[in-house]
């Protein structure tokens, strides 16, 4: 009664199965809570799963992953769905694990400085914990207000920090998660040296849920610092900025952070923030240095002699907690106000060494040109990771081609010039097909073998990063664009 | 379930395609919704919700209970609104669909005959929301009220009635449109023409509050048309699935105020304020009074974001009273006020402003009461979890007096008060009652 598209693969037994596996209440396949799991933050994906459920606990989260290999459908793990790779949209004949409800922080222990927590806490919950007492969890994707350490750790989250501070993978030192045949495996610990075997943890971090559902996670924090310093530059010549962000890191000075934004980023932040942004500005930079002491203040006057010499019109030093808060704040909603300009924003993260940020940039701009795309451009310019945004809409097909022959490009230019695909926001759905030309084929083909030999029957969130071609089952394909991303 | 192609209907309503579109699905509005915060589920979230209606609009799914469910489980409280960077009108689509769900599947039903009626003739007529005001007033003072709660009566019927029950707000002695004259004018020269719009639980409920406002208005020199034939601003129905009704009140407010010479019109009901504003978007395609409305909406000042324009002159006007322990105050934000008129820095001006008083910040000040319109009347359990959640957040300030610029909250808290901290010595209270208490007289 719910809904012209009920058609479902799934046989009524698993799936009374399952609701006897998770309990009732846990258990949801009305066609609303089907449709609510269909997507996550990545625009133009979306594909509605069979059933929904919320385990309770790993044994739940075992049963459900060897029924799966039993029965043969496809389990997709999720966290607040707000990545954008689609590594959490649903594939065919496939189930979603949501795990937003494992939110509970288990041990803060001050005296190694770990912090031990459920998969589904959220990041910015973690971080104000921690920092009641001095402590300090430095990744900040955009998103922390909402997204999950456990998708953090699926997807290896960098954001806003990670030129000073690295990304996700600095601070996992351990990880628990129920395996595709349903063990249970228990990896890491707090030790900070560990050589024990081949380092599982640290391929666990960024495996974007195919090797296992992650149920645990100890994570490393460190003291809070003492001393911060936000400065906000203005400038009228794109190049120019990028150029003051290669001289500052050529200055072996390391910011906490180093954000750029173009002129259309900034008009779109400024119509939701209403924070006084120069909306003539080719382009702004947003730094933060940290510390302890007159480091501070003598790194901050360096920056600030090294962006005038590259023709900042205006540089401010936000004055109170308040104001620096507000400016970082505005930054991360970039991308989602981008959305004010066209209902439907396509987010890519090219990412290149550090030395070629101005070439990037460059070649962006040549992108929006050639193929006659509006393209929003900001991102972490002090590690070279770009967020070039095509604005189009997707209802118009010719737009969304355009966008996607741009971003062809893009990608392209950023590998020739030493880049990579993805900085921070992982493979997925949406960049598996340039995986290839990145990794290399071997690359890529170990990477297969190794998820061949963790989920021999493939079950666990399949098709994302890459595509593993049935055996021999099912009609062979018949024309080469099907064999294509095989 | 009916039949009808809800999807054209839905989009009809809806001005264009684009207002759906517009929901890039970033998942930035989850941390800050109420519900999605209880269910941590996808549907109960703003963008969960959008989705829902996308699909209704293009007619890939039908309506269902489902659907309904979480339209009403919504607050209303448009939180998402501010957290969104995309700017999607959410408490639009969320409203629009109400309508839908109502004209369509669950026309025919009972309670939500009831509940329309209730609105329409008793909350919307001043004569009988008066006549109920007068009965309840009997109630309450013949002592039937403290009977009744004695004995616990109600509580044979049920128990969610016999907790309903205090959530009815204490009626006023006197109604202000009795005591508030058409024409109030300073006693100096007139600084500013303003008009005033009572609101009706103002009115019957809080009548004092409509008597403080003209008192302040009227120290910093404000001439106060308050002009007898004002109607409900519609608000309460607009967010309850009654948006025709809603505009006939709406379209009568503007005939009767534009008649009149003045420059702001103050509100001092958040809920009315913010619906009074959003006429000029309501009426924007009608061809007689889209003009009128904008004129109209533009007009609308909440009282506390006037009186931010005028803070100096009105600290002027306070006696500077500085007593060895100064009261704690803190601020609850109401919705229609910090989400829905992105009204919140005015109001902490001027209550910071106000001489020997002592400041504490709520945490999560903008979150919800769970008052929001009818909301905790109809869905009494789910509003009973925010407030015990806004009583947590009050507790820890300290404070003594709680100020928010909404009649709604007000009842709200004043019962969080009973129910979960009747053991503190704490009040809530419309900003400007205290402002008037400290006018130097």
């Amino acid at each position: 009664m719910f809904g012209k598209t009920n058609f479902l693969n799934m046989n009524s037994l698993i799936k009374s199965k399952l609701k006897s596996l998770v309990g009732e209440t846990n258990y949801f396949d009305s066609y609303e809570d089907r449709l609510v799991y269909s997507y996550d933050g990545t625009p133009t994906l979306h594909q509605m799963p069979e059933a929904v459920l919320f385990p309770e606990d790993e044994e739940q989260i075992s049963q459900i992953l060897k029924l799966a290999n039993e029965e043969k459908f496809a389990v997709v793990p999720r966290g607040a769905g707000t990545g954008l790779s689609g590594g959490s949209v649903p594939v065919e004949n496939s189930v979603v694990v949501v795990m937003t409800k494992w939110d509970k922080i288990l041990e803060v222990d001050d005296k190694n400085l770990t912090v031990t927590v459920q998969p589904g806490v959220i990041t910015g919950i973690l971080q104000k914990e921690v920092e009641k007492i001095g402590l300090f969890y430095p990744p900040d994707p955009g998103s922390l207000n909402v997204c999950t350490i456990g998708g953090n750790v699926a997807n290896n989250a960098g954001g806003l920090r990670g030129l000073k501070y690295g990304v996700t993978k600095n601070y996992v030192l351990g990880v628990e998660m129920i395996l595709p045949n349903g063990d249970l495996l228990k990896t890491g610990g707090k030790n900070m040296k560990d050589v024990a075997g081949y380092n599982l943890r640290d391929f666990i971090v960024g495996s974007e849920g195919t090797l296992g559902i992650i149920t645990k996670i100890l994570l490393k924090i460190i003291p809070k610092p003492s001393e911060t310093i936000t400065i906000l530059a203005y400038f009228d010549k794109l190049t120019d900025s990028a150029q003051a962000v290669s001289d500052i890191i050529a200055a072996h000075i390391t910011p906490s952070m180093m954000e750029f934004l173009d002129n259309t980023t900034i008009n779109c932040v400024e119509d939701y923030a209403k924070i006084g942004l120069p909306r003539n500005s080719e382009a702004i930079l947003l730094l933060e240095v940290d510390g302890k002491g007159s480091a501070v203040t003598e790194d901050a006057e360096i920056i600030k002699n090294i962006l005038q010499k590259n023709r900042a019109s205006t540089i401010r030093t936000a004055n109170t907690e308040s104001e620096s808060l507000k400016l970082k704040t505005a930054r991360r909603t970039a991308f989602s106000a981008l959305a004010r300009k066209k209902p439907t924003t396509i987010l890519e993260d090219a990412t290149v060494p550090r030395s070629e940020l101005p070439v990037m940039i460059e070649k962006i701009t040549n992108a929006s040109k050639q193929y006659d795309v509006m393209i929003g451009n900001f991102g972490h310019a002090g590690d070279g990771n770009l967020h070039p945004t095509a604005l189009t809409d997707e209802r118009d097909k010719k737009e969304i081609d355009k966008a996607h022959r741009a971003f062809d490009y893009i990608f392209n230019e950023a590998i020739k010039l030493g880049g990579t695909i993805t900085g921070e926001h992982g493979t997925g759905l949406s960049k598996k097909h340039f995986l290839e030309k990145l990794a290399g084929i071997p690359g890529v083909e170990m990477m297969k073998k190794i998820k061949s030999v963790i989920d021999e029957n493939n079950i666990l969130n399949p098709g994302k990063i890459f595509t593993i071609s049935p055996k021999c089952e099912g009609s062979l394909p018949t024309r080469r664009e099907q064999i294509k991303d095989l | 379930m009916k039949s009808v192609n809800h999807s054209t209907e839905l989009l009809k309503i809806l001005p264009h395609d684009d207002i759906l579109q517009q929901c890039m699905h970033c998942g930035l509005c989850l941390a800050t919704c109420p519900t999605y915060d209880l269910t941590k589920m996808e549907r109960s979230s703003p963008r969960g919700r959008i989705y829902m209606i996308k699909s209704v609009a293009r007619g890939e799914m039908e309506l269902s209970d489902n659907f309904a469910e979480e339209m009403n489980f919504c607050l209303d409280c448009q939180a998402c609104e501010t957290a969104c960077p995309a700017g999607v009108k959410y408490g639009r689509m969320v409203e629009t669909a109400r309508v839908v769900i109502e004209e369509s599947i669950y026309k025919g039903k009972f309670s939500v005959k009831l509940k329309r009626f209730l609105l329409r003739n008793v909350v919307a007529s001043r004569n009988s929301l008066k006549f109920v005001s007068n009965i309840l007033k009997l109630y309450q003072k013949s002592g039937l009220q403290v009977f009744v709660r004695k004995i616990r009566l109600l509580k044979l019927f049920s128990t969610k009635l016999y907790e309903i029950e205090k959530l009815t707000p204490v009626i006023s002695d006197k109604f202000s449109d009795k005591n508030i004259k058409e024409i109030e004018k300073p006693e100096g020269e007139i600084k500013f023409k303003t008009a005033f719009h009572f609101g009706c639980l103002m009115n019957t409920m809080f009548a004092d509050i409509n008597q403080d406002t003209i008192d302040v208005l009227k120290s910093i020199g404000c001439q106060i048309i308050t002009p007898k034939e004002q109607v409900c601003c519609g608000s309460l129905m607009g967010h309850n699935g009654d948006m025709e009704f809603a505009l006939k009140l709406a379209k009568k407010n503007i005939d009767v105020f534009l008649k009149h010479d003045y420059d702001f019109l103050i509100s001092n009901s958040a809920g009315c304020g913010a619906f009074m504003k959003d006429y000029a978007h309501l009426l924007e395609d009608d061809p007689v009074y889209s003009e009128k409305a904008k004129i109209f909406s533009s007009k609308v000042k909440d009282v506390m974001e006037f009186l931010s324009i005028e803070k100096l002159k009105l600290k002027l006007k306070l006696k500077l009273e500085l007593k060895p322990e100064p009261d704690q105050i803190t601020y609850h934000d109401a919705c229609h006020l910090a989400h829905a008129q992105k009204i919140t820095s005015q109001p902490r001006e001027v209550i910071k402003n106000i001489p020997g008083i002592k400041y504490t910040e709520l945490e999560e000040a903008s979150w919800c009461c769970g008052s929001a319109g009818i909301y905790n009347v109809v869905r009494y359990d789910d509003a009973i979890k925010q407030l015990e959640r806004k009583m947590n957040n009050i507790k820890k300030t300290g404070a003594k007096i709680v100020l928010t610029g909404n009649p709604g909250c007000m009842g709200q808290i004043k019962f969080g008060i009973e129910k979960f901290c009747s053991e503190e010595n704490l009040q809530v209270m419309h900003p400007v009652t205290l402002i008037k208490q400290l006018i130097n007289k």
